[in-house]
């Protein structure tokens, strides 16, 4: 039965990129594939684009492909990315000035776009999960884009493309449609679409499922961290998937490794909604087959919905942000008296907050103060955060915090401030049939 | 005895919502997460972060349950003032739960 080995070459926009030259040169891999997407990556990105309409993509594109691209026209191994964020087209341009300047005349480069449903949204005033129309939030909505399926990328690969970068393609997609072009699925398969949506899933966070995010020393050990090798994936014909790694890179691939991956971002095991099928992990059967070679199968599906998830980007508030720590005897009442004493000093200066937290790192700041065990810690780092409408007022919160070096309890060290704009991201459901895509070719 | 001797976990973020996968190490004790690990003692366990509700889904083939609770991030990943905004850590929380 035929067999195509996909090598997953990142798992976010900042990830190393040792383990995608690693793949390329040794995984035997046919295709690797980039994931680089979180919620708001586009949203960032298209601010960016505002102020440069030849910018907006992934900023680590350049060095991705300047490190794999000459290994793998030389491998024969295809790449498909979603690094392509708030603007493909400009990611593909890019990629193919890097192709020609490294001398791969000839390389065929696509990017998909098509993903931008802005105008859609604005056309019909949708509704969205935070209550508000897309008119209600008027200029604070910076961009909304579907996450598109598969379909497009199998257009472009079929088109002969080496390269094929996305805007916001679902993560999965982007393993899937290599399989599709390769085995022929057809587009209405849903068991095989489900495992193509499985092996997909299992992949996309590259090192989560090698044995990154994963190790608890003692408990669940896993050598050679430093040089984490990220997962190939074996597929079948069928969809049957063997989940393993370059021998010789460090991490692990066990049956625990899978098992966490295949549950994470899950919710109904039985409908994980993607714009290709809805995918179910329900009856999945996880097995140890070798030294780091998992074989997983029992995937599953169901008819797609019809409908997009789109993600729409706005400027939801600023944060403000200070910290500063205290050690030693009495330490955690200096780290009290502090939080006492910039509570009131915000309150005193007015400054203009609509949602706060005040926090001690080390005792309370994740799970809250019940949890502490064992007395107090020898030391505690204070964080005071909070919600305000502009920059301006949202600095004012972490100066309260830097003036306890004078002003605040003895023997305060470390003070640190910052204020950001926050991005933060709505969704909606657009129906596929409003959601025009399209594929560019373009030459080195 | 506390969770983390017979089951790993691991979270993952949507939104506002938190997902705990708790994966026996041994199947053998999957029966005994099913009987153990419910939705209300979750929910207690979870009261002083989370608003719920929690749901429970089992996956008897690999041993494992999937906890989904609903308001667990501070009102969403993209937004949130608390210092792990993705809950990354809550599996942990979930692990130190008294079986």
């Amino acid at each position: 039965m035929k067999t195509i080995r996909v090598g997953s070459g990142a798992g976010y926009s900042g990830d190393r990129i040792e383990p995608a030259v690693e793949l390329a040169e040794k995984g035997g891999l046919h295709y690797l594939v980039f994931e680089c997407l979180a919620e708001r990556t586009i949203a960032l990105a298209q601010q960016v684009k505002m102020k440069d309409p030849n910018a907006g993509y992934d900023p680590l594109l350049a060095a991705r492909m300047r490190a794999v691209l000459p290994i793998c026209v030389g491998n024969k191994v295809k790449i498909v990315t979603n690094m392509g964020a708030a603007n493909p087209a400009a990611a593909a341009a890019a990629t193919r000035e890097i192709a020609r300047k490294l001398g791969l005349k000839g390389l065929k480069v696509a990017a998909v776009t098509g993903d931008d449903v802005l105008a859609y949204l604005h056309d019909h005033d949708m509704a969205l999960d935070n209550g508000k129309t897309i008119a209600a939030m008027g200029n604070s909505v910076i961009s909304a884009n579907a996450y598109i399926g598969a379909a497009p990328i199998v257009e472009a690969l079929k088109g002969g493309a080496d390269v094929v970068i996305t805007g916001r393609a679902a993560d999965p997609a982007i393993f899937l449609a290599p399989l599709i072009v390769e085995f022929g699925w057809t587009l209405d398969d849903w068991t095989l679409l489900g495992r193509g949506v499985l092996v997909g899933h299992l992949l996309e966070c590259a090192g989560q499922v090698t044995g990154g995010y994963f190790a608890d020393p003692g408990v669940k050990n896993v050598s050679d961290l430093a040089r984490l090798g990220f997962p190939i994936g074996e597929v079948r014909e069928d969809g049957q998937l063997v989940v393993t790694k370059v021998a010789g890179s460090g991490g692990t691939v066990t049956a625990r490794t899978v098992k966490e991956q295949l549950l994470y971002e899950i919710h109904d095991p039985k409908a994980y909604l993607q714009p290709d099928v809805i995918a179910d992990f329900s009856e999945v059967r996880v097995e140890e087959i070798g030294p780091n070679r998992v074989r997983v199968s029992g995937g599953k599906g169901a008819p797609k919905t019809g409908f997009l998830k789109t993600s729409v980007g706005y400027v939801d508030s600023y944060v403000g942000e200070g910290q500063i720590s205290y050690a030693g005897p009495n330490a955690i009442a200096r780290a009290r008296l502090a939080l006492e004493i910039v509570r009131e000093r915000l309150t005193l200066t007015g400054v203009d907050i609509t949602e706060s937290r005040f926090d001690m790192i080390g005792v309370d700041s994740l799970h809250g103060e019940a949890r502490t065990r064992n007395g107090d810690p020898y030391e505690v780092r204070i964080r005071v955060v909070g919600r305000t409408d502009s920059l301006a007022e949202a600095r004012r919160i972490g100066d309260e915090v830097e003036t306890l070096y004078t002003n605040g309890p003895a023997a305060g060290g470390g003070a640190w401030k910052s204020a950001r704009q926050v991005v933060a991201v709505a969704s909606a459901l657009v129906p596929e049939t409003a959601v025009r895509t399209a594929v560019t070719i373009m030459e080195a | 005895m506390r969770l983390q001797e017979i089951a790993h976990s691991r979270t993952g973020d949507k939104g506002n919502t938190s997902n705990i996968s708790v994966i026996a190490f041994d199947p053998k004790d999957y029966p005994l997460l099913v009987e153990q690990v419910t939705v209300e003692r979750v929910a207690a366990h979870f009261a002083a972060i989370a608003t719920g509700p929690v749901r429970r889904y089992e996956l008897p083939n690999v041993g494992a349950l999937n906890f989904v609770i609903e308001g667990a991030l501070g009102g969403g990943v993209t937004r949130a003032l608390t210092l792990d905004a993705h809950g990354k850590s809550l599996s942990s929380l979930m692990l130190d739960l008294e079986i």
